[in-house]
């Protein structure tokens, strides 16, 4: 169980890595990211770290399993009730007023947050007139939210979930169980797109209404913040909204003064300017 | 005890919330170390404990926010269902990863990364509760040269956590509930 890196070692090979593959995770949180990597190096039992840069470095097949690994996928449905229903009451109003619906989940993992978007989206009569865009650094886990398959585990939390929201159907009635699995409906994901897309490296790619973005800044340092957070203003419309997870904020942003806060406690900006 | 302490980080779960209100009784409004506190809990409770830190507690009592700077005079309460980490340039960093032992906040997470920061510079408190999390935590802060408590297992509300912990590795101090505020005032006034 001993590690044998830290911090020189981890900045080196981020550095090799973007050399060699192009990724950049240079500006990543270094606490989180050592952990991860620590855990992926006790995970495939490596012997020292000059073994684990060099697989790495010339293994493209484990270099794409260390990039799965070195990102933090959970999520879950109608996370944080209250942001939903905070959506359902303050921005879906608004949405209903636009003859077509753009939205952005960037960084949306194995899509949850996009399914639940579009639960809301259709019990107030919108889904057909939207299109959700979820986009990760991370291929496997879009390939998951393609399917919009989840564990059934999960379903009594998220009904929980569900009904705190402001949800008032049954909750099961979205999705078809099998075995230990829950389908989504095919109405919900026929108005989805998924695709994969660097934040750090990536610019815009379209116009929004709303852009999501929960819990990917928390991992990266103050001025990839800021720099994301440029991207997510040229991708919005103005008078568009920006929605982030509960412990983030666009303080360390220049475009902080061209946004207004809807509400006293959830995280969600309008674009004013 | 010559160190120069520079965080106290509290871990605690069922039945540790008496022991850090019992704590806090001695510890005074000017006291030079900052601390951190890492409880499982359930979100509902959770609004209600700043405010009953905050009046049972001379401190400024707070929950941690990303890229925060850590300063004294401050007891910092991790944010119910993230992880906290702690960077070398003593900033907060939240992480929504996978839960450690159930829980998230995890404590073992908390004092890891605590520690690959403070080093020796760190006190590890480990009290009451039904859960293996801490353990090896605190066995890693005392690794790295940190000072370790934990709470008496005979006369903790719930024995399981430091009774767990006190298996893996020699505390270096192990405190009835009472003695445990006392003792930190005294670390420092020796410091
Ligand atoms: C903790 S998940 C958040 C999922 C969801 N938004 C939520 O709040 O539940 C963070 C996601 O950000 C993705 N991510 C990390 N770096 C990224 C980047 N540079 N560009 C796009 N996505 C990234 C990860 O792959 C991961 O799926």
């Amino acid at each position: 169980m001993e590690i044998n890196f830290g911090d020189k070692e981890i900045d080196n090979l981020l550095n090799d890595i973007l050399d060699i593959y192009g990724y950049d995770f240079t500006e990543y949180s270094k606490a989180s990211l050592t952990r991860r990597l620590h855990r992926l190096y006790l995970m495939d039992k490596f012997k020292s770290f000059g073994d684990f840069s060099a697989r790495i470095q010339t293994d493209p097949v484990y270099f794409k399993h260390a990039v799965q690994e070195i990102s933090v996928n959970v999520t879950e449905m109608l996370r944080d009730p209250y942001f939903y229903k905070t959506v359902r009451e303050k921005i879906i109003p608004v949405l209903a007023t636009y003859p077509f619906i753009r939205i952005w989940h960037a960084g949306c993992a194995t899509g949850e947050e996009v399914y639940s978007m579009a639960i809301l989206l259709k019990e107030a009569g919108l889904l057909q007139k939207s299109l959700l865009y979820g986009t990760d650094i991370n291929p496997v886990v879009l390939e998951k939210a393609r399917k919009g398959i989840f564990p059934i585990s999960q379903m009594q939390q998220y009904s929980t979930n569900y009904l705190t929201s402001g949800g008032t159907n049954d909750f099961s009635s979205y999705y078809t169980a099998n075995y230990n699995l829950a389908k989504f409906d095919e109405s919900l994901s026929r108005r989805m797109v998924f695709s994969t897309h660097n934040l750090v490296s990536d610019s815009s790619f379209n116009s929004f209404q709303l852009i999501f973005c929960r819990n990917v800044l928390i991992y990266f340092e103050k001025d990839l913040q800021a720099k994301v957070l440029r991207v997510f203003d040229n991708s919005l419309e103005l008078f568009g909204f920006l929605a982030l997870g509960s412990k983030e904020s666009l303080r360390f942003s220049s475009i902080a003064g061209s946004y207004k806060q809807v509400d006293p406690k959830e995280k969600i900006w309008k674009k004013l300017k | 005890m010559n160190r120069d302490i520079q965080l106290i980080v509290i871990g605690g779960s069922a039945g540790s919330l008496q022991v850090i209100f019992k704590i806090f009784k001695y510890i005074p409004a000017e006291f030079p170390v900052p601390f951190l506190i890492v409880l499982h809990r359930n979100v509902n409770f959770e609004s209600a404990l700043d405010e009953l830190l905050s009046v049972k507690s001379n401190l400024k009592v707070k929950e941690v926010e990303e890229k925060e700077t850590i300063e004294s005079g401050y007891i910092y309460l991790c944010p119910a269902d993230y992880h906290v980490l702690i960077e070398k340039d003593k900033t907060f960093a939240l992480d929504y990863s996978e839960k450690i032992h159930h829980s998230r906040p995890s404590i073992d997470v908390v004092f890891k990364s605590a520690s690959a920061t403070f080093h020796e510079h760190l006190v590890g408190i480990l009290l009451s509760g039904a859960n293996a999390d801490g353990g090896d935590g605190l066995k890693i802060i005392k690794d790295n040269g940190g000072l370790t408590i934990v709470q008496d297992p005979d006369e903790s509300e719930v024995s399981y956590m430091p009774h767990h912990a006190l298996q893996k590795f020699k505390a270096d101090f192990v405190l009835e509930s009472g003695k445990i505020g006392r003792f930190i005032f005294d670390l420092n006034a020796r410091a």
